[in-house]
């Protein structure tokens, strides 16, 4: 029997759960909308480092660490860390996996890593090849504009589009349960890539992305979006989550109350961040914190998870290249038997 | 409708929801931020002419270009500089104030990947293609009036 | 050091339209700083070789000398003199000795904040 309906549907039929989770975001992110939900907010975003990058590195080998202590599992009985980033050579995941010592995949996935790790742990626990597992990711604003963007100290203006790379970590522990919030079904998607080429309007290139899938789970599952009580998609911010509202209007889907925009979400009007949060940390802490908090709770019962990321390097955007995106959709839910 | 009919018919469509920036309020925070950066650096001249008679105004326009230039750099140093910048937009980028922001920022932001392949390399991550226009402009010019 | 105030008035106007040209170019082609700073220098390269920055200075001194044209206007300047004076040599040496004292300035300076400060988030 395959595990899989439609032609981008995953369903796990063993149910993986989620064990343990912790987020942890910087203190721009601490005064915006979300700032009591998250379970650590830093006041210094060096963390006790002397470069970003390490700091980075830091925090998310701490919020991997407090995610195992919270899901009460021993770090023995973690069979493998599925983590990603935003630098180079996923220097910050990788170097935490040093430290932390358990079996390590290494993903990039930009800013949809949050989802594409829950994914790909939900498989690595559905199928028996570990009993528990930690998917983690996250970005910092400090060393994101380093990396992607111009130094922190220079003179110039952000464009009314841009976005503003959250620092935040997120990490969730799965593994098999009885109870608690769990993961039915992903699709996974394919890289879009609709010619847009102005690094300034992320949202505008990986909204079709993000339809692309949100139409690909639809269509396989043969749901509504009204079927969820939350469509929550990562990173696209204020514009791009209209263009994604279009987008499915378009295809004869409506999106309606029950859709947001974790970047959309993550600042408030004064913080001056014009379209929002952006980064693989936006998406991360919230789903761990917020998210999963009203899920436990019992005020959300089936929420979709859709991370979206840019896949292009400051290299390709200098050479003319437009910006592939790609988004992986997660179906999480809390309650009895369900499955497609 | 094929591919690039599409992605023609979506990039018109972004544009025509892109979010602008006020224009006129940008242009006068434009205006009188770069405006007072000139008169700081015609205040300089005329009080070291004031201060050293003797000076030609060919180096008193030098030593105010070195005076604002230093003021910048510490203000960069300060971080008040990038706020000035989110203001002023290219008010604080044209004058030479900016050049010299685009130097001390980018060595600050890059020291910690050593002195050499660090600091000294990346300072001219953006004031390097200015200096290259630059000299290759007046060589062209020099050549220009040799030649006619 | 008064004796024309109306200079003052001069300066703030040519430079801040200065500026303002550079912003509209911001807004509507959202240039980032290093191609502004070489569109600039390249305008008051220009100006110098076609003869009308001089009489743009004579009206509004650091109005048209303290934006990166000043700096472009110099470069241009020094390498036409040194070349009438010295030579195809002088073509070479002009610029930059004309503009030395900013850069090195920029430079030196650059490098001191950077040994003493660090960058902070925003």
């Amino acid at each position: 029997m395959l595990n899989r309906i439609g032609k981008q549907t995953l369903i796990f039929r063993n149910r993986p759960r989620v064990l343990g989770r912790f987020s942890l975001v910087g203190p721009k992110e601490g005064r915006g909308n979300f700032g009591k939900f998250f379970h650590k907010v830093i006041e210094d975003d060096l963390f006790g480092e002397n470069t970003y990058e390490k700091a980075e590195c830091k925090m998310l080998n701490y919020t991997i660490t407090e995610a195992i202590n919270n899901s009460g599992i021993k770090k023995d009985e973690i069979d493998a860390l599925f983590a990603g980033d935003l630098m180079n050579q996923i220097i910050s995941s990788s170097f935490s996996a040093r430290t932390i010592g358990v079996p390590y995949i290494g993903l990039f996935g930009a800013c949809s890593t949050m989802a594409e790790s829950i994914i790909m742990g939900a498989c690595y626990v559905d199928g028996g090849f570990g009993r528990n597992v930690a998917c983690a990711t996250g970005s910092h604003f400090s060393s994101a504009e380093k990396q992607f963007r111009y130094p922190l100290e220079l003179g110039t203006q952000r464009p009314p589009s841009s976005q503003w790379t959250v620092t935040g970590m997120g990490c969730t522990i799965l593994g098999r349960a009885q109870s608690g919030i769990a993961v039915e079904s992903a699709t996974i998607g394919n890289v879009i890539d609709w010619n847009v080429s102005d690094v300034n309007n992320m949202g505008a290139a990986m909204a079709p992305a993000a339809m692309s899938t949100l139409k690909a789970h639809l269509d396989d599952t043969g749901k509504q979006p009204s079927d969820y009580d939350l469509i929550v998609t990562g990173d696209l911010g204020k514009l791009g989550s209209e263009i994604l509202m279009d987008l499915m209007e378009y295809n004869g889907y409506h999106l309606g109350n029950n859709y947001s925009d974790c970047g959309q979400m993550m600042f408030t009007n004064t913080q001056k961040t014009f379209m929002g949060g952006s980064g693989c940390g936006c998406g991360a802490s919230i789903l761990n914190s917020y998210i999963f908090d009203r899920m436990e709770k019992g005020e959300l019962k089936n929420v979709l998870f859709i991370a979206t990321g840019a896949l292009m390097s400051t290299l390709s955007s200098q050479q003319g290249n437009s910006i592939p995106a790609i988004a992986h959709a997660v179906a999480l839910s809390i309650g009895g038997k369900q499955n497609v | 409708m094929n591919e690039t009919q599409r992605n023609e018919k979506y990039n018109a469509y972004i544009k025509s929801k892109m979010p602008k920036t006020k224009a006129w309020p940008s242009l006068f925070h434009a205006f009188w931020v770069g405006g007072l950066i000139c008169c700081l650096g015609e205040f300089i001249k005329e009080l070291c002419l004031y201060i050293f008679p003797y000076m030609t105004s060919l180096e008193a326009s030098n030593w105010s270009s070195i005076i604002i230039i230093i003021i910048a750099a510490l203000l960069t140093g300060f971080g008040i500089y990038d706020k000035i910048g989110a203001y002023a937009g290219a008010g604080s980028i044209i004058p030479i104030t900016g050049f010299s922001n685009s130097i001390a920022s980018s060595a600050l932001e890059f020291k910690r990947e050593g002195m050499v392949f660090g600091l000294m390399a990346k300072m001219f991550v953006i004031a390097g293609p200015v200096i290259v226009t630059g000299v290759l402009v007046s060589i062209f010019a020099g050549l220009l009036y040799l030649i006619f | 050091m008064f004796d024309d105030p109306l200079i003052y008035l001069k300066v703030f106007l040519v430079g801040g339209l200065v500026c303002m040209i550079g912003q509209i170019l911001i807004i509507t082609t959202q240039m980032t700083s290093a191609r502004i700073l070489v569109s600039f220098l390249l305008l008051g390269a220009f100006l110098e070789i076609i003869g009308v920055y001089q009489t743009i200075y004579n009206f509004a001194g650091a109005g048209i000398a303290i934006p990166i044209t000043g700096f472009g206007a110099s470069l241009a300047r020094g390498a036409i003199d040194a070349g009438q004076n010295l030579g195809l040599i002088g073509v070479l040496t002009g610029g930059l000795t004309a503009t030395a004292g900013g850069i090195a300035a920029a430079i030196f300076a650059g490098f001191v904040v950077a040994m003493i400060f660090n960058s902070r988030t925003k």
